[in-house]
């Protein structure tokens, strides 16, 4: 049967989730609803505590929610044992068994879904090629680098086949090159199995470079749903912008809204062209951001105007922390050319042009 | 003048020297208190018995051979002593029976306890080890209280009227397994808790999201992990009841007598003391069998794997 592409493989509807009872009561997830498409790369982005995994607990069916609907290709699993979901997870702690060698650890699935013993043969062979451990079959887990029991728990977890696979954190015990090498290694899994994956980081970097798409969460609630791109562009929050790479906010006055646009009239009295979030809901004064490489530094006037407070070279750019007259703060990153300096000192008066596309009104 | 490499040596040899010297005394003592009275015991079960019990200083293998032997008092002919076997059979029976029941009810109590939030886990603890406060012998008569004719249940039976006549519980094999059961029980349970609770329950996570339910997690993933604490608990329980005195004296009354009432009975009434120091010897080879069997098992079952 072939799978149409952009069908949903997992629809969470209305999810809430509740730890304890009475006053020590507190929502991990708070009415929750997201799409997660067929042969997708989804990751589940926040800080610590917003409910990330919480959410993908109750996908894998570890906990079950206290109100909404799981649906797995429509199928609502909200009530179904973890044994009987077809989702597989691939644990932070690995959580290999530890009495058992590699290749028992990759055929545990299958054993247990009661394949005959060549199938299973035949498939952990396949495993073991894919992620790249044939020489450590017959090793012990503990016998094993941390990198090597990372694959062996992506091949223990990819070898059923799921329709669904869960990653919790999987490469935050790993030292940074390791790390960079899996993101790629993960693609490429991807890419070469066609499974869905739903993977959980608070590293907004890797939840850039890998995903296809992203859902931001905080305080238990997924504030928005989009492509690396949608996400950095155009957060819709002050939090996403905030929480994803380098941001400079600014007040300003909007008005004109139309076709997604609006024109933003800044403190310093100039009018720039900015995107409006979705679900903006007109005021007086909205925060705009812009992001530091958006913005270009001029000896003449500009959009704004400020004093050069701090240059901070980091090789490949350098940030220029520039105090508005408006007595706000702003960073403009500039990229390093070989010759010379920046170009500018400290102290200097500067002039900031915000370019047409630059600018994004947030909703909150 | 001495290299440093000798130095170092030299500095070494002293070091090691001292501790031997420093350990001397405690070693000494334990090796004496360890080893004197087994060879004690070893020596006199090679004496012939005194008339009023102790020994004559007489080289004899009859004590040896009156462990499963006994010669006919008529015509000297030599038979099988089926009073000791019986007696060594109902030690092993009953102390098996005893290991596997223990296991049986420790290890979901185990389970239960080591799932506890940890707060609530301590108390748990502190419950199961309270009957080692009182003395054995008060908790083996109180168990008399429970299942003599009179006592506890069968008055409950009857008053219900679901029998009529009291239960002969009392004076049973039954009622010294009933004893060794409840006595023996803690020691089961914690060493099996012991490692439960330091099993990581992510792997139990991980056995249920592949697939297995929840028997095969039991089977294939919880068992293995906490064996050691298995064995443990096994030998815990098995050893202390092969030898078992107190519990068959009061609870099995005269008749049923197991290893440790044998071996009492040659040193006081039997006035043989050579065939009682046998007795214990074999006890002990017995439960050197037991332990080697355990030992095996646990690691012939590592091996498989590696």
């Amino acid at each position: 049967m072939p799978e149409q592409p952009g069908r949903s493989a997992i629809d969470v509807r209305g999810v809430r989730k509740v730890f304890g009872t009475g006053e020590s009561q507190v929502a991990a997830l708070d009415t929750v609803s997201v799409s997660i498409r067929e042969n997708e790369f989804f990751t589940l982005l926040g800080p610590s505590g917003c409910g990330k995994t919480t959410l993908l607990r109750l996908i894998a069916g570890f906990d079950f929610p206290s109100a909404g609907e799981i649906l797995l290709h429509g199928q609502d699993i909200a009530s179904l044992p973890p044994f009987k979901r077809p989702v597989n997870t691939v644990f932070q702690s690995y959580a290999l068994f530890p009495h058992m060698t590699v290749a028992e650890n990759i055929g545990f699935g299958l054993e247990m879904l009661g394949k005959p013993k060549a199938e299973i043969k035949a498939r952990v062979a396949e495993m073991l090629k894919l992620v790249k451990m044939e020489a450590l079959s017959g090793r012990r887990t503990s016998q094993i680098s941390g990198g090597q029991q990372q694959r062996v728990a992506l091949a223990r977890a990819l070898a059923p086949q799921p329709k669904v696979l869960l990653l919790d954190e999987p490469l935050s015990a790993l030292d940074y090159k390791l790390r960079k090498e899996m993101q790629i290694e993960l693609k490429r899994l991807q890419h070469e199995t066609g499974i869905t994956f739903i993977f959980v980081t608070h590293d907004q970097e890797e939840a850039l470079t890998m995903s296809d798409r992203i859902a931001v969460m905080s305080s238990g609630k997924i504030l928005q749903v989009g492509t690396p791109w949608d996400i950095y562009d155009k957060p819709a929050e002050r939090f996403v912008a905030d929480f994803i790479g380098e941001s400079n906010f600014l007040t300003a006055a909007i008005a004109d809204i139309g076709n997604g646009k609006a024109r933003a009239t800044l403190k310093s009295g100039a009018t720039i062209e900015a995107t409006v979030a979705e679900g903006f809901q007109p005021k007086d004064n909205a925060t705009v951001v812009v992001r530091p490489e958006h913005a270009k530094l001029t000896s003449g006037k500009g959009d704004l105007s400020g004093t050069v407070e701090n240059i901070v070279y980091f090789g490949t750019d350098t940030h220029i922390h520039v105090r508005l007259d408006s007595s706000e703060a702003f960073t403009v990153r500039q990229q390093n050319t070989r010759s010379a300096g920046c170009g500018f000192e400290r102290g200097d008066k500067v002039g900031i042009s915000i370019g047409n596309d630059a600018a994004q009104v947030l909703r909150d | 003048m001495a290299s440093a490499e000798e130095v170092a040596k030299e500095a070494e040899r002293r070091d090691i020297r001292d501790r031997w010297l420093l350990s001397a005394p405690a070693l000494i003592i334990i090796f004496l208190a360890a080893t004197g009275p087994l060879l004690i015991v070893v020596i006199y079960s090679f004496l012939t018995p005194g008339p009023y019990g102790g020994v004559v200083w007489k080289f004899s293998t009859d004590g040896w051979l009156s462990v499963l032997m006994q010669r006919d008092i008529f015509d000297d002919t030599l038979a099988f002593a089926d009073a000791h076997l019986s007696i060594f059979w109902r030690s092993i029976s009953l102390s098996f029976y005893t290991t596997v029941l223990t296991l049986f009810f420790g290890f979901p109590t185990a389970y239960f306890i080591a799932t506890r939030p940890p707060k609530t886990r301590e108390v748990w603890v502190f419950l199961v080890t309270i009957p080692f406060w009182t003395n054995l012998l008060i908790r083996t008569f109180a168990m008399q209280q429970v299942i003599r004719n009179e006592g506890l249940v069968n008055t409950a039976l009857m008053a219900l009227g679901i029998i009529k006549q009291p239960l002969q519980i009392m004076n049973t094999d039954a009622a010294i397994l009933l004893g060794m059961i409840y006595i023996y029980l803690p020691l089961m349970v914690l060493p099996i808790y012991a490692s439960m609770e330091k099993l990581d329950f992510r792997l139990v996570e991980a056995g249920y999201d592949l697939y297995a339910g929840r028997w095969q997690v039991l089977r294939r993933i919880i068992f293995p992990l906490i064996k050691p604490g298995v064995i443990a608990g096994s030998i815990l329980v098995f050893i202390p009841s092969l030898g078992a005195y107190v519990i068959p004296r009061v609870l099995g009354g005269g008749k049923n007598m197991m290893l440790g009432n044998l071996i009492e009975l040659q040193f006081g009434a039997g006035r043989n003391w050579p065939l009682g120091a046998a007795i214990s010897i074999t006890l002990m080879v017995l439960v050197m069998i037991a332990l080697l069997f355990y030992v095996r098992n646990a690691s012939g079952s590592e091996g498989a794997h590696g």
